[in-house]
């Protein structure tokens, strides 16, 4: 159910009109240090909201605000029917069977502590293993690690390449009878690599093994097709894409998720309580515990709707074209090091410049307006893997220009100015 | 209105280029080393005291222009410098860094008044006192490694 907005642009050749996009951004508008027009280039960490989705925020708490699945009054079922479609809208951006394999959380993190808990009570037992890879976030480490310690299970990280790239030899090599699950990432937060995941996951369910892909990065940039991916797992956040911060989603093959102990208990996770026994309730709603960000997810309802008219197809060319162009106006500042140069690439780009420690071309570059990530991009062990403690890191939306990547490489010249 | 100059002086950088007692002490009685979680900066401190002074006093580690600068102008400006007289300068430098912008450098602080344009970039902070929190370990013969996200700047 593609909306003809987005049929007629994956049609036409007309070109990515970014500025009439930028429209859609208020934040962009702005100016920012030193009255300098405000560059954003930190979309890895978290991107802008579209007109939109504030608007679907504001309407919330001014016209709906009532708790959902409870009230028989007007405004409880409006609200809850809000919050429901906007389950639906999500379903089938994912394209996933049904729309209770659609769980809301907090984000990515807590998506995946989800499955590091209820997946891993059920099935991790001491000796069992659980496949990552170097490339990942802390938030697809951390849990796995308080799983392997409470379980005493083992983690096992597929090794990578110099240019970023996962070895799928050394991956294959490490599936085994005792691997209970892979968790990987679907796109590289650090340094943009895609991950072969249809891959992957085609790899380890020959052995029986369900995959988790952490698609904190993924969703914003590509086309994901849970059934086409026959992922078991797909975790992402909401502000990365475009909608609010502190609502994500799990989505997970209903089977599995049927089989799973729930992860909190409380409210709306359950349907009978006596002081001796609790029934608990159906998917989702046994992983939803408690009050929901109800706000939160409508606004994430009205991200997807944005990224429906907008055709995620057409701006994810946009974006390579301006990662291609990014690359290569880069590499002309002298002493830059590209970090990460995978084949197949999300638009990011991780730098450093001569022995100038990235922090100080960020503030640099803050200075001029600029807006990059500067550190280790929550992804110690790849840092270290890669032998840098730290890098520079412009990420890019549809909505940056050339003309922003311009003022990126000449602020870079200014970096070199102070500390050359 | 806040300019790069008034942040990187042409002292700072100069320290960052060539940091002053930038090298191991084999010899040293004490040693802590410190690290910014945040950015990945790292530093060892390394302390040859006699009694409650500090004789000698030199550091290493990876950083940012602000932190090996300050880990450098520190290890100049304490040098025979009592524990107190230590604890005194850098009261002063931290209210220096975390005080209001323009605001007159509190006396006594010498060349590190040269550090007064941090307090307008708070994400910087951290990086100037590295270099001190990681001496004051040192000099409590603490033996954890310090981080900037356990103590308050």
């Amino acid at each position: 159910m593609k909306p003809a907005v987005q049929k007629n642009r994956e049609k036409s050749s007309a070109p990515f009109d970014v500025e009439k996009i930028r429209e859609d951004f208020p934040i962009l508008k702005q100016a920012v240090k030193n009255g300098k027009p405000l560059v954003y280039l930190d979309n890895a960490a978290t991107s802008q909201k579209p007109e939109a989705v504030i608007e679907a925020l504001e309407r919330y708490y001014r016209e709906d605000n009532a708790n959902i699945h409870r009230g028989v009054h007007f405004l409880s079922e409006r609200a809850t029917d809000k919050y429901e479609a906007a389950r639906v809208k999500i379903q089938k951006y994912l394209n996933a069977r049904e729309s209770r394999e659609i769980i809301f959380t907090r984000g990515t993190t807590e998506a995946i502590n989800l499955v590091a808990f209820s997946f891993g009570l059920k099935n991790v037992k001491a000796g069992d293993e659980i496949v990552i890879s170097t490339l990942e976030h802390h938030s697809n480490i951390v849990p796995w690690q308080m799983l392997c310690e409470r379980s005493q299970a083992k983690l096992k990280v597929i090794p990578i390449n110099d240019r970023g790239e996962i070895l799928f030899e050394e991956y294959e090599k490490l599936l085994n009878d005792r691997t209970k699950l892979v968790s990987v990432g679907h796109i590289s937060n650090a340094l943009g690599t895609i991950n072969p995941v249809k891959a992957m996951i085609d790899t380890a369910h020959r052995r029986g093994i369900p995959v988790l892909l952490d698609g904190a990065q993924g969703l914003p940039h590509s086309r994901v097709d849970v059934q086409a991916l026959d992922c078991d797992f797909y975790a992402f956040s909401g502000h990365k894409a475009f909608g609010p911060t502190g609502i994500g989603v799990l989505y997970g093959k209903a089977k599995i998720l049927e089989s799973l102990p729930p992860y909190q208990g409380g409210g709306d996770m359950i349907s009978q309580v006596t002081f001796e026994k609790t029934l608990y309730n159906h998917i989702p709603h046994k992983f939803e515990a408690g009050t929901p960000d109800i706000a939160g997810v409508i606004g994430l309802g009205a991200a997807i709707d944005y990224l429906n008219a907008l055709g995620i197809e057409g701006a994810a060319a946009y974006e390579q074209d301006l990662l291609e162009y990014a690359t290569e106006s880069l590499k002309q500042v002298p002493e830059i090091r590209i970090i990460g140069e995978a084949r197949e690439k999300a638009s990011v780009v991780s730098f450093l410049l001569g022995d100038i420690h990235p922090h100080d071309i960020g503030t640099v570059l803050d200075l001029e307006g600029i807006a990059i990530r500067t550190g280790h991009h929550c992804a110690m062990p790849l840092m270290r893997r890669l032998n840098v403690p730290a890098t520079a890191r412009a990420s890019l939306a549809f909505y940056n220009t050339r003309e922003e990547i311009d003022a990126l490489v000449k602020g870079l010249h200014k970096v070199k100015k102070v500390f050359g | 209105m806040s300019d790069l100059s008034e942040l990187y002086q042409e002292t700072i950088l100069d320290h960052n280029k060539k940091p002053r007692n930038f090298r191991p002490m084999p010899e040293a009685d004490l040693h802590a080393e410190g690290f910014n979680p945040l950015c990945g900066d790292q530093i060892q401190i390394f302390v040859k005291a006699k009694g409650d002074m500090v004789e000698d006093v030199s550091f290493q580690g990876s950083g940012c222009a602000i932190s090996k600068a300050s880990g450098s102008l520190m290890t100049d400006s304490i040098k025979g410098k009592t524990r107190g007289e230590i604890e005194a300068i850098f009261g002063k430098f931290h209210e220096m860094v975390t005080g209001e912008p323009h605001a007159e450098p509190p006396e006594g602080l010498g060349k590190l008044a040269v550090f007064s344009g941090v307090c307008e970039f708070p994400s910087r902070v951290k990086c100037a006192t590295l270099a001190w929190h990681t001496l004051k370990a040192a000099l409590e013969r603490k033996g954890e490694p310090v981080t900037t996200e356990k103590e308050d700047e």
